[in-house]
C-alpha cells in the first residue's frame, strides 16, 4: 500500500496538525469564532488521532519498521546536534494513540464545559497547543527535543491551571506547579547534561548503544566518594519524572492544580502529561536497567506515593481533589512498577488509567456543571435519579479504578502487584505491602466519592435541585466514549502488552530483573485465554479481590448506612485525621520553609542588592555614567573637516608608533 | 595577448558596463517624470548580471589580464550578495526619489557604476586593481551624495566624505607603494610568496599600517570613522541606505584581498592592529549610538559598531573566522538595509521620518511594520533566533577558538550596551503614544520588499546553517 511509503510526511502531520489547530484558534479566534475555533482545534487533533491509528496499524499489524531519523536539523554545534527527530516503536506509538485519543474526546466534552466561558477560543488554543506539546515529548528521538516537550508541556499545564487568571487560588495554583515542576526539571537537566558529558550524544539509540559500556564508570561529584554514574543520571532523570508525574515529594502542586477547569484536570493532569514520567523512564529502561540503586530508589518512592496519598483521597471533600489524589495514587502504582522493572506493566496501567480517569474526571465535571460548579461532595447526594448516564459511567470508571475483575484496571493493577511480589529488589518488600494495601484505599475512596454523590441523601440546596438535569449530549457522549475502553481494553492487551512483544525492541529489562516474563511463564494462549487465567487466577488466590471489596464495603457501610460513624472517626482519631487533612504537612512545610525563606532571601537581597547596589549603583548608575560618557564624546565628532582628518592622522601616527617602532 | 577566456570570466563586469552606459544614453531621451525606463531596465542590468556571475562561476579559482583579477567562491558570492542587495537598495530608492520629487535618472546610473567598482574590488587581485576598483566605487558614491543639489546637509557630506577619503586613498596608495617597493610586485599572490621567502623587512609593517588606515577607512573602522555619522546622517536616505548596505561587502572583500590574499604572512602584525580597531570601534559606536537623537546617526554608530564585531572574524585569522565575518557582513547588509528602509516608508514628500521620536507608537499606526522593525533592532542587537544572533555567535566563536576569550568577552559587554539603543526603539514603537497618526503611504511594492527583507531575517535565523555552509565552503577552498 502506497498509503504507508511516506511514513515521515505521516508522522509530521501528526504533529503539526494539532500545533496548526492551536495557531488558528489562537490567533485567529476573534475571526472565526467560537464555533470556528472549536471545529479547527477538533479537526486538527482528530486528524493527528486517526494518522497514529494509522501508525498504529502500520507498526504492529502491517509489517512497519521502527522509525528512527531526524527530519529536521537546526544547528550542528560540535557534538551537539540541534535536530528534531522521530521514533517511532511500539512504545511511542501507543502513547500517540493514547494522548490523541483521549485528547480528542476532551476537545469535544469542552464544548459542553467552557461553552459560557469568555475565554473560549483561548482554550481550544491551548489544548491543541497541549497535544503538539505531549507528542513533540512522545515521538522524540534525542533527549534535547524530549526536553523541549517536557518543558512545553508544564508551559501550557502553567497557562491552564491558571487559565482563570482572575481567581486567586488558581494563580497560587499555577504558580506553585511552575516551581516544583522547576525543581523536577532542574533534576532532569542536569541528567540530560550528564548523559551528553559522558556519552557525546542526545541521539537515544545512540546514547542506549553505549550504555552497557559505561555501566561500570564512576563519577565523583564531591569529594572522594565515588558515584556510579548509572545511578546519577538515572535518579537525576527520575527526579525530573517525580516533578512531572507527581511523586512524593514533589507531589504538591497536582492536587492543587484542581484550580484549572476540568477538561484540563482530566487532560492534563489524569490521562496525559503525568505520565510523562512514567513514559520517559519506560524508555530510558536501557539506562535504569543499570542501575539497581536507581531502581531501588523508584520502588520506595512510588510506594510511598501510592499507599500515603491513596490514604489522603479519604479525607478530602472536594470531588476533583478527591479523584486528584486518587491520580497520585495511581501514578505511584506505575511507579512501583518502573522500579520492579515492569516496564510494560507501567505502560499498561498508563493506558488503562489514561482512559477510567479521564472518564472519572469527565464525570466529575459534568456533576460540577449539573451542581452549578459547587465541588464539595457534602452538597451532593442520590444524583443517579437525576443523572443516569453520569452515574452508570461514573460506576464504570469506578470500578475500572479498583480492579474489579474484568475491567481494564483488574489486569493492569493485579499486574503490578505480581511483578512487584517477583521482584528481588531489596526495596519491593516494601512496595508490596504499599501496593497491596493501597487496594483497599482505593476502593474505599472510590466508592466514598461515588457514594456521597450519586446515592444517600439529597443535600443540595433548592434552586440546584430544581434545576437539576442529566448534561447535554456534547458531554455525555464523550463519557460513554471512553466508557467502552475503561471496561474492554485491559482484557484485550492483558496479554500481549505484558507478556507478549507488543514493546519488543523498544524496553529493555536485563536478566535479573525480568519479572513479568516470569509472570508470563504462568500464562499462555491468545488474549482471550490469557484475560480468562487472569480471571482464575485472582479468584484462587483472592488477597487482592478480597481487599478491594472490603473496601467497597466498608464506604458503603460508612457513607450509606452509618453515615454518622465517619464524623465519630475524625473527632476521636483527630491526631491521624488532623494529619491527613494537613497533607502530612507539606504543602505547609514548602510554604514556610522554601517559598518562605525565599521571599525573605528575595527581599533581602532586593532591598540590598537590587535596589540599592545594582540598581541604584550599577544599573542607573552605569546607565547615567554610559550616558553622561556618550554626550561627552560626542563631541569629538565635531563636525569640523579638519578634526576628522586629524583623528585619522593620530589613528595612524598610534599605528606606527606601536607596530613599527614596538613602542608597546 | 588576451585570451577568450579571460574576457569570458570577466563578462559580467564588460556587461553591466556596456548597460550603465546604454542605460545612460536612453535616460538622456527618456521623457517620463518617473524614469521607468531607466529604473526597470537598471533593476534588469542587475538580475541578468547576477545571472551571468552565477552562470559563469568558475568551477575553481581563475585568474585572468595577468593575475590582476580573480573569479573564485568567494568573489561570486559577494557579487551576488551584491546584486541581490542593490536590488532592494534600488527599489527603496526610487520609492524615495518618487515620494520626495527628485528623481534622476543618473542615480540609478551612478549606482550601477559603483556596484561594477564594488565588483573589481571584490575580484581584484593585484594592488592596482584594488585601486581601480575603489576609486570607481567612491566616486560614484560621491556623485549620489551631492545629487540633490538643494540640499546643503547633502553637500556638506560629499564635500567631508570627499576630502577624507581622497586622504585615505593617499595613504593607502601610499602603503601600497611600499609594499611594491619591497617585495617587487603588484600582484597579491606574489607578494605573498615574496614576503614568505625574504621575511622580515620594517617597511613591510610601515606599508602595512597606511594600506590598514585604507582598509579601516572604507569600513568604518574607530578612528577612521569620522565621515560615516556625517554621511549618514546628511545624505538623502536613500543615499545613506545604498552606502551602508552593499559596499560594505566590496570593503569586506578589500580586506580580505589585501590582508588575507596578499598580506598573510603578516598576520602577526595586522592581527594586532585589527585588536585595536575592532576594540576602538565597538566601544566607541556603541557608547556614542546611546546619545543620539536621530535614527540615521544612530544607525551610524551602529554601523561603527558591527564593523567592531565584523574585525573579529578577520582577526581571528582562521578559514572559519573569515567564513564567520563574511556571514556577519551578508547579515548586517540585510538589517542596515531594511532598517534605513523602514525611515524611507514612514517618510513622505517634506518629511524625513530620521528622528527616534518619529517611530513613536508605531505599533498603534502600523503593526505590521512595528513588527518588521522589531524583527531589525533585535536582529541587529543580536537576540535569538533572529539571523543577527548567528552572526555574532559565529563570529564571537571563532574568536574563541582563535585563543582570544577576553576579545570575545569585550565584544559581549560592548553589545549588552549597544542593545540599549536598538530595544529603545522597540520601547518607542511599542510602548510610547504616537505624535501623529498619520497613514503609512507606500507603495505595494515597497511594502512587500520591506516585509520580505524583515522576514529574511527571521526564517534565515530560524536557519542559518545554508547561509553559513556557503561562506564557509567558499572561504575553505580559498584558503
Amino acid at each position: 500500500m502506497d498509503l504507508f511509503e511516506n511514513m515521515e510526511d505521516i508522522y509530521l502531520a501528526i504533529v503539526l496538525a494539532p500545533l496548526l489547530g492551536s495557531v488558528i484558534a489562537g490567533l485567529f479566534g476573534k475571526l472565526i469564532g467560537r464555533s470556528g475555533a472549536h471545529w479547527v482545534a477538533i479537526a486538527g487533533v482528530g486528524v493527528s488521532f486517526v494518522l497514529s491509528l494509522l501508525a498504529y496499524y502500520h507498526l504492529f499489524y502491517n509489517g512497519g519498521e521502527v522509525y528512527n531519523a531526524a527530519v529536521y536539523t537546526w544547528l550542528n554545534s560540535g557534538d551537539l546536534h540541534f535536530e528534531i527527530g522521530f521514533l517511532i516503536d511500539q512504545l511511542s506509538v501507543t502513547m500517540m494513540v493514547v494522548v490523541t485519543f483521549v485528547s480528542w474526546i476532551i476537545h469535544i466534552y469542552t464544548i459542553g464545559y467552557m461553552v459560557d466561558d469568555p475565554g473560549y477560543q483561548r482554550f481550544f488554543s491551548y489544548i491543541s497547543l497541549f497535544t503538539f506539546a505531549m507528542l513533540m515529548l512522545v515521538m522524540s528521538n534525542n533527549f534535547l527535543q524530549l526536553f523541549f516537550g517536557w518543558e512545553a508541556v508544564g508551559l501550557v499545564s502553567y497557562l491552564l491551571i491558571g487559565f482563570w487568571y482572575k481567581r486567586e487560588p488558581a494563580i497560587f495554583a499555577n504558580l506553585k506547579a511552575f516551581l516544583v515542576n522547576r525543581v523536577g526539571d532542574f533534576g532532569f537537566l542536569l541528567g540530560v547534561a550528564a548523559v551528553f558529558m559522558h556519552f557525546h550524544s542526545m541521539d537515544y539509540i545512540e546514547v542506549f548503544e553505549q550504555a552497557p559500556a559505561l555501566a561500570s564508570v564512576t563519577v565523583n561529584i564531591w569529594g572522594d566518594e565515588s558515584w556510579s554514574l548509572m545511578s546519577v543520571i538515572c535518579i537525576c532523570l527520575f527526579i525530573g519524572a517525580m516533578g512531572k508525574s507527581a511523586q512524593v515529594p514533589l507531589h504538591v502542586w497536582l492536587p492543587d492544580s484542581m484550580e484549572g477547569p476540568t477538561p484540563i484536570s482530566a487532560l492534563i493532569h489524569a490521562a496525559t502529561m503525568v505520565t510523562a514520567g512514567i513514559f520517559m523512564v519506560s524508555r530510558m529502561s536501557p539506562l535504569f536497567e543499570l542501575s539497581e540503586t536507581a531502581l531501588n530508589f523508584i520502588l520506595i518512592i512510588g510506594a510511598t506515593t501510592a499507599f500515603f496519598m491513596g490514604l489522603l483521597a479519604l479525607v478530602q471533600n472536594d470531588i476533583k481533589r478527591v479523584i486528584a489524589y486518587s491520580t497520585l495514587s495511581q501514578l505511584g502504582y506505575m511507579t512501583v512498577a518502573l522500579g520492579a522493572s515492569a516496564y510494560a506493566a507501567a505502560m499498561f496501567h498508563l493506558v488503562t488509567h489514561a482512559f477510567f480517569k479521564a472518564l472519572l474526571f469527565l464525570a466529575a465535571g459534568a456533576v460540577i456543571i449539573a451542581m452549578h460548579h459547587q465541588q464539595d461532595m457534602r452538597k451532593y447526594g442520590g444524583l443517579y435519579r437525576y443523572m443516569p448516564i453520569t452515574w452508570i459511567t461514573c460506576l464504570v470508571g469506578s470500578i475500572a479504578l479498583i480492579g474489579f475483575p474484568g475491567t481494564s484496571g483488574f489486569y493492569s493493577k493485579d499486574a503490578i502487584i505480581e511483578a512487584v511480589h517477583l521482584s528481588t529488589l531489596p526495596a519491593a518488600g516494601y512496595a508490596y505491602v504499599a501496593v497491596l494495601s493501597g487496594v483497599f484505599i482505593t476502593a474505599l475512596y472510590s466508592f466514598r466519592l461515588f457514594f456521597m454523590t450519586f446515592h444517600g441523601q439529597e443535600k443540595m440546596d433548592k434552586q440546584t435541585w430544581e434545576h437539576l438535569h442529566e448534561c447535554p449530549r456534547v458531554v455525555t457522549i464523550p463519557l460513554l466514549i471512553l466508557a467502552i475502553p475503561s471496561l474492554i481494553i485491559g482484557a484485550w492487551f492483558a496479554g500481549p502488552m505484558l507478556f507478549g512483544d507488543h514493546f519488543a525492541g523498544a524496553i529493555h529489562v536485563a536478566e535479573g530483573h525480568a519479572v513479568l516474563l516470569e509472570l508470563g511463564s504462568h500464562y499462555h494462549g491468545e488474549w482471550y485465554q490469557i484475560a480468562w487465567q487472569f480471571f482464575v487466577h485472582a479468584i484462587s488466590h483472592p488477597t487482592v479481590i478480597l481487599l478491594a471489596f472490603s473496601g467497597v464495603f466498608t464506604a458503603w457501610l460508612l457513607y450509606i448506612k452509618f453515615p454518622t460513624v465517619p464524623e465519630k472517626f475524625a473527632n476521636n482519631l483527630s491526631m491521624i485525621h488532623r494529619l491527613l487533612v494537613n497533607k502530612y504537612g507539606f504543602d505547609d512545610f514548602y510554604q514556610k520553609v522554601f517559598a518562605g525563606g525565599a521571599k525573605g532571601i528575595g527581599r533581602l537581597f532586593w532591598q540590598m542588592g537590587d535596589v540599592k547596589l545594582i540598581d541604584g549603583l550599577m544599573v542607573n548608575g552605569s546607565a547615567l555614567s554610559v550616558r553622561w560618557f556618550s554626550g561627552k564624546i560626542r563631541q569629538i565628532q565635531s563636525g569640523y573637516l579638519y578634526h576628522y582628518a586629524f583623528a585619522m592622522i593620530v589613528g595612524l601616527l598610534l599605528f606606527l608608533a606601536v607596530f613599527v617602532h614596538k613602542l608597546i | 595577448m588576451i585570451s577568450k577566456a579571460e574576457i569570458l570570466i570577466l563578462m559580467p563586469e564588460i556587461f553591466i558596463l556596456t548597460l550603465a552606459c546604454l542605460i545612460l544614453i536612453v535616460d538622456t531621451f527618456s521623457q517620463d517624470p518617473l524614469r521607468r525606463v531607466t529604473y526597470y531596465l537598471s533593476q534588469l542590468t542587475l538580475v541578468l548580471t547576477a545571472v551571468l556571475v552565477i552562470g559563469f562561476s568558475p568551477e575553481q579559482t581563475v585568474y585572468a589580464f595577468g593575475n590582476s583579477f580573480i573569479s573564485d567562491g568567494m568573489s561570486v558570492v559577494l557579487k551576488t550578495g551584491v546584486f541581490v542587495i542593490s536590488f532592494f537598495a534600488f527599489l527603496y530608492s526610487h520609492e524615495y526619489l518618487k515620494e520626495h520629487g527628485w528623481l534622476k535618472g543618473e542615480y540609478f546610473v551612478l549606482g550601477l557604476f559603483a556596484i561594477l567598482g564594488m565588483m573589481i574590488l571584490i575580484s581584484a587581485y593585484s594592488l592596482l586593481t584594488v585601486y581601480l576598483g575603489l576609486e570607481l566605487l567612491s566616486l560614484s558614491l560621491y556623485a549620489m551624495i551631492a545629487m540633490h543639489r538643494e540640499s546643503t546637509t547633502a553637500s556638506e557630506a560629499a564635500m567631508k566624505f570627499f576630502v577624507l577619503g581622497a586622504i585615505a586613498s593617499g595613504m593607502l596608495l601610499y602603503g601600497m607603494s611600499m609594499i611594491y617597493g619591497v617585495t617587487g610586485s603588484l600582484e597579491l599572490g606574489t607578494i605573498a610568496t615574496n614576503i614568505e621567502s625574504n621575511g622580515d623587512n620594517p617597511l613591510l609593517v610601515f606599508g602595512l599600517v597606511f594600506i590598514m588606515v585604507g582598509i579601516a577607512f572604507k569600513l568604518g573602522a574607530v578612528p577612521f570613522h569620522m565621515w560615516i555619522p556625517d554621511v549618514y546622517q546628511g545624505s538623502p536616505t536613500c543615499v545613506t541606505l545604498f552606502i551602508a548596505s552593499a559596499p560594505k561587502l566590496a570593503a569586506f572583500a578589500m580586506a580580505m584581498r589585501l590582508l588575507v590574499d596578499g598580506l598573510q604572512p603578516l598576520l602577526n602584525d595586522w592581527q594586532g592592529m585589527l585588536i585595536i580597531l575592532s576594540i576602538l570601534s565597538m566601544a566607541t559606536g556603541n557608547i556614542i549610538a546611546i546619545s543620539q537623537t536621530n535614527i540615521k546617526r544612530m544607525l551610524a554608530y551602529s554601523t561603527i559598531a558591527h564593523v567592531g564585531f565584523l574585525l573579529l572574524g578577520l582577526l581571528s585569522g582562521t578559514p572559519s573566522g573569515y567564513a564567520g565575518s563574511m556571514f556577519y557582513i551578508i547579515t548586517y547588509a540585510l538589517m542596515s538595509m531594511g532598517a534605513f528602509g523602514m525611515i524611507i516608508l514612514l517618510g513622505r514628500k517634506g518629511f524625513e521620518a530620521d528622528e527616534l521620536a518619529h517611530f513613536k507608537g508605531l505599533s498603534e499606526r502600523s503593526p505590521w511594520f512595528a513588527f518588521i522593525m522589531l524583527i531589525l533592532m533585535f536582529s541587529m542587537a543580536g537576540v535569538p533566533p533572529f539571523l543577527g544572533f548567528w552572526g555574532k555567535w559565529f563570529v564571537l566563536k571563532e574568536v574563541v577558538d582563535a585563543g582570544f576569550v577576553w576579545l570575545a568577552a569585550t565584544a559581549v559587554f560592548f553589545s549588552i550596551i549597544g542593545a540599549y539603543y536598538y530595544i529603545r526603539v522597540i520601547k518607542f514603537m511599542y510602548f510610547d503614544k504616537a505624535d501623529s497618526m498619520t497613514a503609512i503611504k507606500a507603495s505595494k511594492q515597497m511594502r512587500f520588499a520591506l516585509s520580505v527583507n524583515g522576514l529574511a531575517l527571521l526564517i534565515l535565523g530560524l536557519m542559518p546553517g545554508a547561509l553559513l555552509a556557503i561562506c564557509v565552503s567558499v572561504l575553505s577552498i580559498a584558503a
